[in-house]
């Protein structure tokens, strides 16, 4: 964590492309300065989407559309970009959906494979609800991993949440069960349950998580009311496996993507949204309370192919 | 969803294979398949690029004539070049220094640092005997140090006790000053997460660098990363240097275009892969198995490796017995669905057999969960010894009879006669380059081992 004041996002992702020592973040401004938009431009488009993680299908759709469009018109870096979200927001803004906290206690499941975020991105999520005069109690159902109880304490305590404990190596469901029930006794408002990073191909790890599921719904039928799959924006294309896999084993509500902070651009988002259409309700730009910022298609979009903030 | 990298070169070199004379535009065609299949595999597109201007003039031309088919040819090529670029031989982690050698342990947040750490630590301990002292730098992630000392007494290895309130290069220091008076060997140092983008941890980072005189300094990077690896990996070599790369959650089904994408920018070498959250699950980098693997041309070797740790001695060598004479009956398949669930899902077994990109895409697609190798199991299980064996004796009642005593259907029967069929085409297929010519013709790969031809 850097000391550095509080920016908007945009604001850091600049400063961050600023000082990266590649060529990639220099973006369609370095290629269009105006100029046609021919089969040359095209290509570099496409490869400038396919270093933003888009995927090959996916980027090269998205220059076929622009082909279609703008085929050899006279085009500048600021039409690219209209033209570029032109193709782009018709799928990411119907994925740009707060998340709707609806029952009492509403039990949000956050799940994902290791190290993407999960803990932290509860943390921020409890920091939002507690500013907000919400009670909020968190469930330590990572029970594998070292120091993952201690963790998820410690954000408790930041961010003046309560938490419900096992001990090491104890089930993750019954973890769960129990945090439910205090929930209720305690009359919160929202259960943010973590859970054990795992990756979508382990069987049996998979079986863990959709026991927790089963076991949270003995209690309340419509539990957990959200099933948030954090994906890592340094991800590539193994992040769509991950949703597949995640959605049909724990019915995956929605999406928050991490570590936009950095150079990596998500943008195999757009396959992800364009396939599951999946709610994406936040994403994490650092590793602070304050970090995580409601999912805007339009900046994401912009961001894609390094454009500035408007 | 896509097909993975094993799978689709596979589908390319088939084609190649069925030609006969390679022209140029047949090396043209397939390397424009190859340039997306790494692509889809999340090789980053400059590291792409490389690759492909290296092997089309070495694809073209008389190198190809004289081989003795041109497919064979492509995939020496194009296997060649994926050794070269993945690092020709194994480089271990070097100890080659006065003691207590420091090693630095480096990457983004999340990468896998800290269990790495533990996991070498724990490893340079047990195997290679040497008395390692870990300290964990980490002052920004909550309960950091305290994971680290955790995994220490998991892993029986020493942990700095920690101070709270102090600075990384300040325990950077200390860590030092313990490792040398308490006779250690080893000092590994854990760091917090950083972006490379992040230029005061940045700036730690190297001052703890500067502190500690590291002799490894290793980038620790998942796996599953996608095109941002060439820029993290050209940061933190240009601010950092970057001896080793230890590559994370290669227990994953992700293709790993990150590792020929960080070992192209740093240069530096592969060392040590992850392969689960365990502090066993560690493994030494091979650059020609995992070329080979990406090739889809498989592992054996590692494959009958992983296998003998799982099942009994006996029963490996029988399997590694059948596999060299290209056989695979209902035995061979019911213990390999018994593996599969012992070793926590069906891609990791898979990945490592020959052509099996293509059928693990196939069972995908039929929509083949763990539940179905249970399914599986039962109707092998209700078939005669006789019939296992044999799979050509069994006929319309036979069938009938075994999916009752199973519980399913006739088609799931045929369903899974039909997968034992293509496993055992695809042994034959093997075997066809014979497991001693697939070997040789691996040796013959390598520079200074047997010719082939
Ligand atoms: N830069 C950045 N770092 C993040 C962000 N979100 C989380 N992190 C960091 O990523 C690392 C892993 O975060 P965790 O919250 O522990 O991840 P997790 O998914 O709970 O990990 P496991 O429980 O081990 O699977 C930590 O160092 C976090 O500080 C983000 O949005 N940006
Ligand atoms: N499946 C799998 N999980 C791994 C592997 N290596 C580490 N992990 C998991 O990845 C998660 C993050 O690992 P850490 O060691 O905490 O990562 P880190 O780089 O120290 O994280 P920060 O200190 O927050 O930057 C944990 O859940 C680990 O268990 C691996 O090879 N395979
Ligand atoms: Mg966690
Ligand atoms: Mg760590």
């Amino acid at each position: 964590m850097t000391d550095a004041p509080k920016k908007g996002w945009f604001g850091r992702l600049k400063e961050g492309l600023a000082r990266s020592a590649s060529s990639l973040t220099q973006g369609v401004a370095a290629i269009f300065t105006k100029r046609k938009l021919d089969q040359a431009a095209l290509d570099e488009l496409e490869e400038l989407l396919i270093r933003a993680d888009l995927g090959v299908a996916t980027a090269a759709k998205v220059v076929a559309e622009l082909r279609r469009t703008r085929f050899d018109k006279e085009t500048g870096p600021e039409e690219i970009h209209v033209a570029l979200a032109a193709v782009v927001l018709p799928i990411l803004q119907p994925v740009q959906k707060p998340l709707a906290f609806t029952a009492k206690p509403h039990v949000v499941l956050v799940v994902g494979v290791n190290g993407v975020g999960k803990t932290t991105t509860i943390g921020k999520i409890a920091h939002n609800l507690t500013r907000d005069g919400k009670k909020v109690v968190m469930a330590a159902g990572d029970t594998f991993r070292a120091a993952a109880i201690e963790q998820l304490t410690i954000w408790a305590q930041r961010t003046g949440a309560s938490i419900v404990s096992g001990k090491v190596g104890a089930d993750a469901a019954g973890l769960a069960f129990e945090a439910l029930q205090k929930a209720r006794e305690q009359n919160a408002d929202v259960l943010l349950v973590d859970t054990a990073g795992r990756l979508q191909n382990k069987a049996h790890l998979m079986d863990e998580l959709a026991k927790v599921v089963r076991v949270l719904k003995k209690l309340d039928p419509d539990a957990p009311h959200s099933t948030l799959l954090v994906l890592d924006a340094t991800t590539g294309q193994n992040a769509i496996q991950q949703v597949e896999v995640f959605r049909s084993v724990a019915q995956i509500t929605g999406l928050v993507v991490t570590k936009l902070d950095g150079t990596a651009r998500g943008g195999v988002l757009v396959a992800i949204a364009e396939k599951f259409g999946l709610p994406v309700h936040w994403i994490g730009v650092g590793e602070t309370a304050d970090d995580l910022q409601p999912f805007d298609a339009e900046s994401f979009a912009r961001a894609l192919t390094g454009g500035d903030e408007k | 969803m896509f097909e993975t990298l094993s799978g689709k070169l596979g589908t390319v070199l088939d084609r190649l294979r069925k030609r006969g004379a390679l022209s140029e535009a047949d090396v043209g065609e397939a390397l424009r398949e190859i340039r997306v299949a790494l692509l889809e595999a999340d090789v980053a597109l400059p590291v792409v690029k490389t690759f492909i201007d290296g092997v089309r003039p070495k694809a073209i031309g008389a190198q190809v004539l004289k081989s003795v088919t041109p497919g064979q040819m492509v995939i020496k090529i194009v296997h060649d070049h994926l050794v070269e670029m993945l690092g020709q031989t194994v480089e271990g982690i070097d100890l080659n220094a006065p003691a207590p050698v420091a090693i630095l342990m480096v990457g983004l947040q999340g990468s896998g640092k800290t269990t790495s750490t533990a996991k070498i630590a724990k490893r340079l301990q047990d195997r290679d005997k040497k008395r390692v002292l870990m300290a964990s730098l980490d002052v920004a992630r909550p309960a950091a140090q305290e994971q680290l000392r955790i995994l220490g007494e998991q892993a029986g290895v020493n942990t700095l006790p920690i101070v709270a309130g102090q600075m990384p290069v300040e325990i950077a220091k200390r860590a030092a000053n313990a490792a040398r008076l308490g006779g250690y060997d080893v000092l590994m140092l854990d760091t917090a997460g950083r972006l490379h983008v992040d230029e005061a941890l940045m700036s730690e980072v190297a001052a703890v660098r500067d502190a500690t005189g590291p002799h490894e300094i290793l980038l620790v990077a998942d796996a599953l990363t996608g095109q941002d690896a060439v820029n993290v990996a050209q940061s933190f070599k240009d601010r950092v240097g970057v001896t080793g790369i230890v590559l994370t959650r290669v227990d994953g089904d992700g293709r790993g275009g990150a590792a020929l994408s960080m070992r192209a920018v740093t240069g530096a070498p592969i060392k040590i892969m992850g392969v689960g959250e365990k502090l066993d699950a560690i493994e030494d980098f091979h650059p020609d198995r995992i070329a080979n693997r990406i090739l889809g041309m498989g592992d054996i070797v590692s494959l009958v490796e992983k296998a003998a740790e799982t099942i009994e001695k006996e029963e490996a060598e029988a399997m590694a017995a059948k596999l060299a004479k290209g056989q695979f009956d209902f035995d061979d398949l019911r213990q390999q669905l018994r593996q599969m669930k012992k070793m926590g899902g069906m891609q990791g077994l898979m990945g490592m057999l020959p052509g099996i990109g293509k059928m693990k895409q196939q069972m995908k697609d039929a929509n083949i969960d763990e539940s179905v190798l249970n399914r599986q199991e039962a109707i092998i299980n209700s078939m005669t010894p006789k019939e296992r064996r044999n799979p050509k004796v069994i006929h319309a009642s036979r069938k009938q009879r075994i999916a009752k005593g199973a519980g399913v259907s006739v088609s799931d029967v045929n369903r899974l006669m039909k997968q034992q069929m293509q496993m055992a085409d695809m042994m034959k297929r093997v075997n066809k380059l014979g497991q001693k010519g697939f070997m040789r013709s691996l040796g013959g790969m390598m520079p200074g081992g047997p010719k082939f031809n």
